[in-house]
């Protein structure tokens, strides 16, 4: 069965418009849809508020690359329109969204964080995009990424880097770091990331939301900008695990556009997200995923997270993943080798930048000198190592090989569920690190994404929630589950978020300081 | 690219293959006919308007993604099944790179190690001698946009100004089908290929037109010395694989060059370079392309974008059930039934006749031979006067069964059958309402013949005396007459009959 409840959920007394001290930027997704579907708010003017705070903040945190005013107030105006008529409203109808600029979209530019892509508008929508048109979402507009997703800090996207809001001189994770800095900065509810790597858990872990990263093939990719076919997964980033339920369960689903899209039912996400029970599970922590090298505060915080899990009558069991030491370099030979082939088409032939068409070159040169110009060192970087990686008398060294241990790694998940329902381990090993730390050291910038990765090399759903701090800056907790059992990240994550809320008295974003 | 082949010091061909075996091998490529693209629903339609039958996925646009056309992979099990092939019960797409302006993607959603039928083979006749080519696989790919060259002379990339591109070809479904390196000669690379289009015709996959290009052949050939009595063959020499043959001839054509071309070059003492070689038709020669130390690597993995295709032995048994008569089958079944022979059978293909005259004797037609005859001769002609198909003309082969009957029971001449024709293709009616209409009833009223008879040897009575003194042949004026008399109404054998007779010498 599906998952679309016809009213939202029903939140805590504290995100009501009222109590938001009448900032409706600082209200849930669900408490907007709830007082827009109540009259307490239009939709209008929840997207005035959030473009007035894009307007405020945006200058600053850099997380929106286009932002569709007009568009957006259009929308906005048809969904109270719909509403005066009396018509039914979905569950996020007038939630203002910010969309990571990887996913085509009519009617705006989609620059994928690069220069080659200047300018280009797509002539038609990602299904994800559809089917956010078709809930009533409404779309403020592009936001920053690194380029052609390839990056852990943002810091890749040739129109400059997004700062994280919790430390404007740090990065806000990436390559989804404009939708997590959108989003922790209350310019939106609400923001879509993919996720190839760890896209979408390490901004939202180090920017303190809620990401989801779904199963392989549960949302569809059609519109997509591909980076590595076989891992990229578009998913939600919300401030509360309520709030990113309502956006899985309206982009997931079955899609006859996507080969790789699975036509199974979407699981009760939201549902799960309103249980806030997990006595009886089994929750396993993997070893290999929580060792040396982590930052204390980091380790603090999920030792803590662990603790309260026990509290609420969760079983703890140590799990062990050996193969997961190999997830790293098995991501960097197959993420490369399929981009290598993705990117070949951003050829200056049909689309997008085209430089050096002089009259007297040829077609191969104009192609060189478009590439040239038009990627980014890292996006080159990975072209170049794919190229390798997948040439004649190479290939069984690199490419096979790292498929074998995919198989490996899928493997050890299928072992640790037959102990564990979920699995758990830190989003991330470190909290956000200032900007241009790591721009010249791509290994040390790899590993923000040690604990993420496994899952996207075996396609199974994972969530990252914030659980604490560390020296003031947020840490993660990362949730995984089986294929298609996304509904167990809900489950184990609106129960742990609820304690540690009530704990803390306030939800951890509160403590993010004044922009 | 060099095309400065010594034209003039080539060894002769019957020289050639004296002293070398060739060893050719044949990739054929073919459009099937879908109604839309491999990996979306664009159309196919030959000739439209270039960029008219284009969408984001065959464009390559940024963030598409291919589905697989359910029925080009019908087709392609359909083929693989004539040819004898194992249909893999689970195989993969994959990625064939390289850049190339025409190919929107930078890649080639093509098969490699998982094609998805294996292992078959066609038999081929040449001169009466079946010659069995082994089908190494037949695998399923996207085709490429067309380039158009402008600028320079006569189309071709170099000396051009610009290049326009056309992606309506783009992403139309192909099947690749590769022998084995079965093929000895010239004659019998030809006939596999006009076999294979005959056999692929008969599937309804492809409509097989060479000269549009939805069958493209490339032809690989080397020469190695023919072994002296009793000793093992000869290692396969280095090859050259030539591109884009696009009608039977230049198949014959481009191997036989190919041949006196490697023998004259190994007579020298020189090596024969692995490259691809261009067929130059009003040349006759080819020339050098591109070659192996240049190839691309085309860094082949599996296609991310697709799921593996998995099909069921019950599918595969339910194509197998489908399958129509095949041409070999066929022209068995045509020599047992009808007592054809080979050749009629050819010349009945080539007319483009064989369906009408197999049509026409299940229509009852008088026998075989008459209707081979009239389809063959008289109504392929007129078909190719008047710049139409046989089968487009406005005779069906029930009016052709129901002359031949009129003919075989004396109602009509040949020379009456050719005005009933002309009738019917005149929308006159079926070929009983032209006889009426057009009043061609054989005159078969024994009196009004034998006073028109009478008639001709009151006329000329020394040609009477003539014949009844015995000089037989001296009948025909008289014949002539008596046709004249009765407007060409009565059948020439019949009037020689009565005058004989009459004059009473038969």
């Amino acid at each position: 069965m599906t998952d679309h409840p016809t009213s939202p959920v029903s939140q805590p007394a504290s995100t009501s418009v009222g109590a938001a001290g009448g900032d409706v930027t600082r209200l849930t997704a669900a408490a907007t849809a709830a007082a827009i579907a109540a009259g307490e708010l239009s939709a209008v003017e929840a997207t005035q508020a959030a473009l007035e705070r894009i307007a405020k903040v945006d200058d600053t945190i850099h997380a929106f690359l286009h932002v569709d005013g007009e568009g957006a107030l259009a929308a906005a105006r048809r969904v109270d329109q719909r509403r005066a008529a009396g018509e039914a409203l979905g569950p996020l109808a007038g939630v203002p969204l910010a969309l990571k600029d990887v996913l085509a979209t009519r009617g705006m530019p989609t620059t994928c964080g690069s220069r080659i892509l200047e300018g280009w508008q797509a002539p038609y929508d990602a299904t994800v995009v559809t089917r956010l048109r078709a809930a009533d979402v409404v779309l403020l507009g592009k936001v920053n990424m690194d380029e052609f997703a390839m990056g852990s800090s943002t810091e890749n996207s040739a129109y400059g880097p997004t700062r994280n809001p919790w430390d404007t001189t740090r990065i806000p994770g990436g390559s989804s770091g404009g939708s997590a800095a959108a989003v922790a900065a209350f310019e939106a509810p609400l923001a879509i990331g993919t996720d190839t790597g760890g896209s979408i858990r390490q901004p939202a872990a180090v920017c303190g939301l809620v990401g989801v990263k779904p199963t392989y093939g549960a949302v569809s990719r059609y519109g997509l900008v591909a980076f590595s076919s076989s891992l990229d997964q578009a998913g939600p980033l919300a401030r509360t695990v309520g709030d990113a339920a309502l956006l899985h369960a309206a982009i997931a689903g079955h899609d006859a556009l996507d080969s790789t899209s699975v036509d199974v039912p979407v699981p009760p996400v939201v549902a799960a997200a309103a249980r806030r029970d997990v006595r009886g599970m089994r929750v396993g922590v993997v070893r290999e995923l929580s060792g040396d090298g982590y930052d204390p505060g980091v380790r603090a915080a999920f030792t803590a997270a662990v603790e309260t899990l026990t509290e609420l009558g969760a079983e703890i069991v140590e799990v062990s993943c050996p193969h997961f030491t190999y997830a790293m370099p098995a991501y960097y030979l197959i993420a490369p080798s399929e981009c290598s082939s993705n990117l070949a088409r951003f050829d200056a032939m049909r689309f997008g930048l085209r430089l050096g068409d002089d009259g007297q070159a040829g077609a191969e040169e104009v192609m060189s000198r478009t590439r040239e110009a038009g990627f980014g060192p890292e996006v080159k970087r990975r072209i170049i190592l794919g190229t390798y990686a997948l040439s004649s008398g190479y290939y069984d060294a690199y490419y096979g090989q790292a498929q074998k241990v995919r198989t490996l790694i899928s493997r050890d998940f299928a072992a640790a569920y037959e102990q564990v329902d979920v699995l758990i381990s830190p989003t991330t090993p470190t909290p956000a690190f200032p900007i241009g730390a790591k721009v010249d050291d791509p290994v040390a910038m790899y590993l923000s994404d040690l604990c993420t990765i496994p899952s996207n090399l075996a396609g199974g759903p994972a969530m990252s929630l914030p659980v604490g701090l560390a020296d003031g800056l947020p840490v993660g907790l990362q949730i995984m589950a089986p294929t298609f059992a996304d509904d167990r990240l809900y489950r184990v994550g609106g129960a742990l978020e609820a304690a540690l809320d009530d704990r803390r008295g306030h939800p951890l974003l509160d403590e993010a300081p004044a922009l | 690219m060099s095309t400065a082949a010594p034209t003039s010091a080539l060894a002769s061909y019957d020289d050639a293959i004296a002293r070398y075996e060739p060893v050719i091998g044949l990739e054929t490529h073919v459009e099937l006919g879908t109604a839309s693209k491999m990996f979306c629903g664009c159309a196919t339609a030959f000739g439209a308007e270039p960029n008219t039958q284009v969408c984001p996925v065959c464009l390559g646009l940024p963030g598409s993604l291919p589905v697989v056309n359910e029925a080009a992979v019908r087709f392609a099990v359909l083929i693989g099944l004539a040819l004898h092939c194992d249909i893999a019960s689970w195989c993969r797409f994959a990625r064939k790179n390289y850049f190339y302006p025409d190919m929107p993607k930078n890649f080639q959603i093509s098969q490699y190690d998982e094609p998805l039928c294996t292992d078959g083979y066609l038999d081929v006749e040449v001169d009466g001698e079946i010659h069995r080519v082994g089908i190494t696989r037949v695998h399923m790919e996207e085709d490429t946009g067309k380039s158009l060259h402008v600028g320079g002379s006569t189309g071709r990339i170099h000396g051009a100004t610009h290049s326009l591109v056309d992606y309506n070809r783009a992403g139309i479904p192909l099947v690749e089908i590769v022998t084995e390196p079965d093929v000895r000669s010239p004659e019998v690379a030809r006939a596999y290929v006009d076999e294979l289009r005959e056999l692929i015709r008969a599937l309804g996959v492809s409509d097989v037109r060479m000269e549009q290009g939805s069958l493209r052949c490339d032809a690989n050939v080397s020469l190695r010395l023919r072994p002296a009595p009793g000793e093992p063959d000869a290692p396969f020499g280095t090859r050259s694989e030539t591109k884009n043959l696009n009608s039977l001839r230049s198949v014959e054509r481009a191997v036989r060059y190919e041949i006196t071309r490697q023998a004259t070059r190994l007579d020298d003492g020189e090596r024969i370079v692995q490259e691809t070689r261009h067929f130059d038709e009003n040349a006759g020669r080819t020339s050098s392309g591109r070659s192996k130390e240049e190839a691309t690597d085309y860094r082949y993995f599996p296609e991310p974008d697709l799921a593996p295709l998995a099909l069921s032995a019950e599918y595969v048994q339910t194509q197998r059930a489908s399958l129509p008569e095949l041409p070999a089958a066929r022209r068995t079944r045509l020599i047992a039934d009808h007592g054809y022979t080979v050749r009629d059978l050819v010349d009945l293909r080539n007319a483009g006749v064989l369906d009408l005259v197999e049509q026409t004797i299940a229509a009852g037609a008088a026998n075989p031979v008459a209707a081979r005859k009239w389809w063959l001769n008289e109504l392929a002609r007129r078909a190719a006067d008047s710049g139409v198909t046989p089968a487009d003309l406005a005779i069906t082969p029930a009016d052709v069964a129901r002359i031949t009957v009129l003919i075989a029971g004396g109602e009509l001449t040949d020379a009456l059958a050719r005005k009933v024709i002309d009738g019917v293709l005149a929308g006159e009616g079926t070929p009983d309402e032209v006889v009426t209409g057009r009043g061609l009833a054989v005159v078969a009223d024994d009196g009004a013949l034998t006073a028109a008879v009478d008639a001709a040897i009151a006329g000329a009575p020394a040609i009477a005396d003539k014949v009844r003194g015995g000089k037989l042949n001296a009948v025909g004026p008289l014949v002539g007459a008596v046709m004249k008399a009765t407007k060409g109404q009565a059948d020439a054998a019949t009037i020689r009959g009565l005058l004989l007779e009459r004059l009473g010498v038969s």
